[in-house]
C-alpha cells in the first residue's frame, strides 16, 4: 500500500481556468488529477447537443485539457478521474483514445462508467412504483414529466474504484458526485472497506474541499482578500491523503494563492445544508467533527472526521423545460442617472402592459446600486452612472421575444443621457429547471467498460 | 457596543436551487459565542427582509467557529429561472457581513 497519495483538483466547474490542469500535473508530484465539469442543469444542455449529434454530449473542454496533459500523465503515471463524460461518456472515451493515438501513447487504459443516464427508463421506474416526487418541495412528478430533458442518477465512488481496480489510467464518468471523484482513489489505493464510515467521510469532505478548484486555495476568499499572493498564478488545491483517513490540503510550492485554515473553512461551508448530515451515495459525513490545523505554510491537516452509514437511496438529478427569460440593460449617465433609469423602467413597463404581454415575473435592478444586496444596500445621494437591468420570464416565447424589442426604443423615446445598447436585442433563453428526486440504490447499477489505446 | 459583523467574521455564500446558504465564520474563537448569541435566525430573517422570502434556518458548526444559514426562497427561483444578477447568491455573504449587532461583550480588534 502507498504511504500517501496526492490528489489534485484540476477544474472546479466547466469553464474554469484552462491552465490549471497542466500546472497541477507539471509543477510538482501528484498521483491523481480529478476534474468536475457537471453543474445541476449541465446534463440537459448536453442532452440537447447529443440529440443534434450522437458523437457529442460531453464536456468539450476536457479534450483540449487532455491534449495538454495526457502525455505528461502517461509519463508520470498520473491517473485522470473526471465526470466530463456528461451524457455520452463513450463518445468522450473515443475522442480521448484518438488523442492518445495521435500522441503515440500506447496501452493507455480508459475506464468508462455508464448507467447513470435514466432518461429513457423513467416509464419503467414509474411502473415499478418509484414516484420521483420533488425531493425539496414534495411536488408530484406528473407536473413536469412531459418536459423532462435529462435524468441522471448520482453515482458515488464505487464504479470509479471498480475502473481503477481494472487498471484504468483514465476514468470517465457521467453524473458522478463531485466528492466521489476524490474519494475513489483513496478507496482504491488504501483498500478502505465500504463501511469504514469515518474514513469515507474524510475522503468525501476532501472531495468537497477540492470540488470548486481555486476556491479552497485563495480564490473568492473573503477574510483578508488583499493578502492572497499572486492570484494570477493561483495553485489549485491538492489533497494529500493517508491510509488512516487524515488529509492534508496543500498546493504546489511554485504557485500563487494560499492554503490556510481560513481558506479551507470558507470552502467547507460552501453550498452545504445541515452540517451534521452531508449526504452522498458513499457516506453521510459530519462536518461538525472536522479538526483543522495549520501544519506548515500552505499545509492544512484535517483529522477527526466522523461519518455515518449511507442511505439506501441515490439522488436523481432531472432537468425540465420551464419557459423563457430575457434580460435587457441600458446605461444612464449623470445628472439624475438613477431618477432617469427609474423613469425608463416605468415607461418600459407601461409599454409592455399596452402590448398585452404576460409575464410570470418582471424584475428590475440598478447595477452599481442594488443588484447584489437589494434593500439592504444604502443608496448614495449622487451616482455618476447606473445600469438599468430588466428581466422577464414567461411561458410564451413570443412575449419574451417582444420584450426584447422594447429595450432599444427607449434610447430615442425615453429619458435623456442613455447609452450602452451595443449587444442588440435581448434574445429569449430557455429556462431549464432542476428536479431533484430519489431512487432506491437497488434499482440502478453502474456498468464499467475498459477500453485500451 | 455596536459592531458590524465584518469586523469579527468572514463568510462565503452559494446556492442550492432557490435556497441560498451563507457560512458565517468568526475570525477568532472568542467571537464564536458572540455570533452564536446575537446572529439569530430571527435577526437574519429581518436583515434579509425582501430578499429571503421563505424561512431561515441556522446550523451551528462550533469546530469551525461558524454558523451555516439557509435562506429559503431567496434567489428569484434559482438556477436559470432567476432574473437576478446574483442568481446564485454569491454576494449574500457580504450582505450578511453588513449586519450590525449591539453586544454587551467588549470586542478587542
Amino acid at each position: 500500500m502507498k504511504e500517501r497519495i496526492r490528489i489534485a483538483s484540476g477544474q472546479g466547474f466547466w469553464g474554469d481556468l484552462q491552465t490549471a490542469p497542466l500546472d497541477q500535473v507539471s509543477k510538482g508530484p501528484v498521483d491523481y488529477i480529478v476534474m468536475d465539469f457537471l453543474a445541476e442543469v449541465t446534463m440537459s444542455i448536453l442532452q440537447k447537443q447529443k440529440k443534434r449529434n450522437a458523437d457529442l454530449g460531453y464536456a468539450k473542454d476536457l479534450l483540449s485539457i487532455t491534449e495538454q496533459i495526457l502525455q505528461i500523465c502517461a509519463e508520470k503515471k498520473i491517473k485522470i478521474v473526471t465526470n466530463g463524460g456528461g451524457v455520452n461518456p463513450q463518445a468522450c472515451c473515443e475522442a480521448i483514445l484518438k488523442i492518445a493515438r495521435k500522441k503515440g501513447i500506447q496501452g493507455l487504459k480508459i475506464g468508462v462508467v455508464l448507467g447513470d443516464d435514466i432518461l429513457d427508463r423513467i416509464g419503467e421506474f414509474r411502473g415499478r412504483g418509484i414516484s420521483f416526487e420533488n425531493l425539496d418541495t414534495g411536488e408530484p412528478f406528473d407536473d413536469v414529466r412531459q418536459n423532462i430533458s435529462s435524468a441522471n442518477v448520482y453515482f458515488g465512488a464505487a464504479p470509479i474504484v471498480d475502473a481503477l481496480r481494472q487498471g484504468a489510467d483514465v476514468v470517465i464518468t457521467g453524473r458522478t458526485t463531485d466528492t466521489g471523484l476524490t474519494l475513489a482513489p483513496m478507496l482504491h489505493e488504501f483498500g478502505w472497506r465500504e463501511d469504514e464510515w469515518d474514513k469515507l467521510a474524510s475522503g468525501t469532505i476532501a472531495g468537497h474541499i477540492l470540488e470548486c478548484g481555486g476556491q479552497a486555495s485563495g480564490g473568492n476568499f473573503s477574510a483578508d482578500w488583499r493578502s492572497v499572493p499572486d492570484l494570477a498564478h493561483i495553485g489549485f488545491p491538492i489533497a494529500e491523503a493517508y491510509p488512516n483517513g487524515e488529509i492534508i490540503i496543500t498546493k504546489h510550492d511554485q504557485s500563487g494563492g494560499m492554503v490556510t485554515v481560513q481558506t479551507v473553512k470558507e470552502q467547507l461551508l460552501y453550498e452545504i445544508g445541515d452540517p451534521t448530515r452531508y449526504v452522498t451515495p458513499d457516506v453521510i459525513a459530519d462536518f461538525t467533527t472536522i479538526t483543522l490545523q495549520q501544519e506548515a505554510r500552505d499545509r492544512v491537516r484535517m483529522s477527526g472526521v466522523k461519518g455515518k452509514p449511507s442511505t439506501d437511496t441515490c439522488k436523481v438529478s432531472m432537468a425540465y423545460q420551464d419557459g423563457y427569460t430575457a434580460v435587457g440593460t441600458l446605461t444612464f449617465a449623470w445628472p439624475d442617472a438613477l431618477e432617469k433609469a427609474r423613469r425608463a423602467d416605468e415607461v418600459l413597463r407601461t409599454r409592455l402592459g399596452d402590448a398585452g404581454l404576460s409575464f410570470e415575473a418582471i424584475h428590475t435592478e440598478f447595477l452599481g446600486l442594488n443588484s447584489c444586496h437589494g434593500p439592504i444596500a444604502e443608496l448614495p445621494n449622487v451616482v455618476n452612472e447606473v445600469v438599468l437591468r430588466v428581466g422577464v420570464r414567461s411561458r410564451s416565447h413570443g412575449d419574451v421575444e417582444r420584450f426584447g424589442m422594447e429595450i432599444a426604443p427607449l434610447i430615442l423615446t425615453g429619458p435623456p443621457g442613455v447609452t450602452g445598447f451595443a449587444g442588440g436585442r435581448p434574445k429569449p433563453s430557455e429556462v431549464v429547471s432542476y428536479w431533484p428526486a430519489l431512487i432506491p440504490k437497488s434499482a440502478v447499477s453502474p456498468t464499467v467498460i475498459i477500453r485500451q489505446a | 457596543m455596536k459592531i458590524q459583523l465584518r469586523q469579527i467574521c468572514h463568510a462565503r455564500s452559494g446556492d442550492k436551487g432557490d435556497t441560498a446558504n451563507i457560512g458565517l465564520i468568526a475570525l477568532k474563537p472568542e467571537y464564536y459565542p458572540i455570533i452564536r448569541r446575537y446572529v439569530t435566525t430571527d435577526r437574519v430573517k429581518a436583515h434579509f427582509d425582501g430578499i429571503a422570502l421563505g424561512a431561515v434556518e441556522r446550523f451551528e458548526v462550533p469546530n469551525l467557529w461558524a454558523l451555516n444559514f439557509l435562506l429559503h426562497n431567496a434567489l428569484g427561483g434559482g438556477g436559470t429561472k432567476s432574473l437576478k444578477n446574483d442568481a446564485q447568491g454569491k454576494t449574500l455573504s457580504a450582505a450578511l457581513l453588513r449586519m450590525e449587532i449591539d453586544v454587551e461583550e467588549e470586542i478587542k480588534g
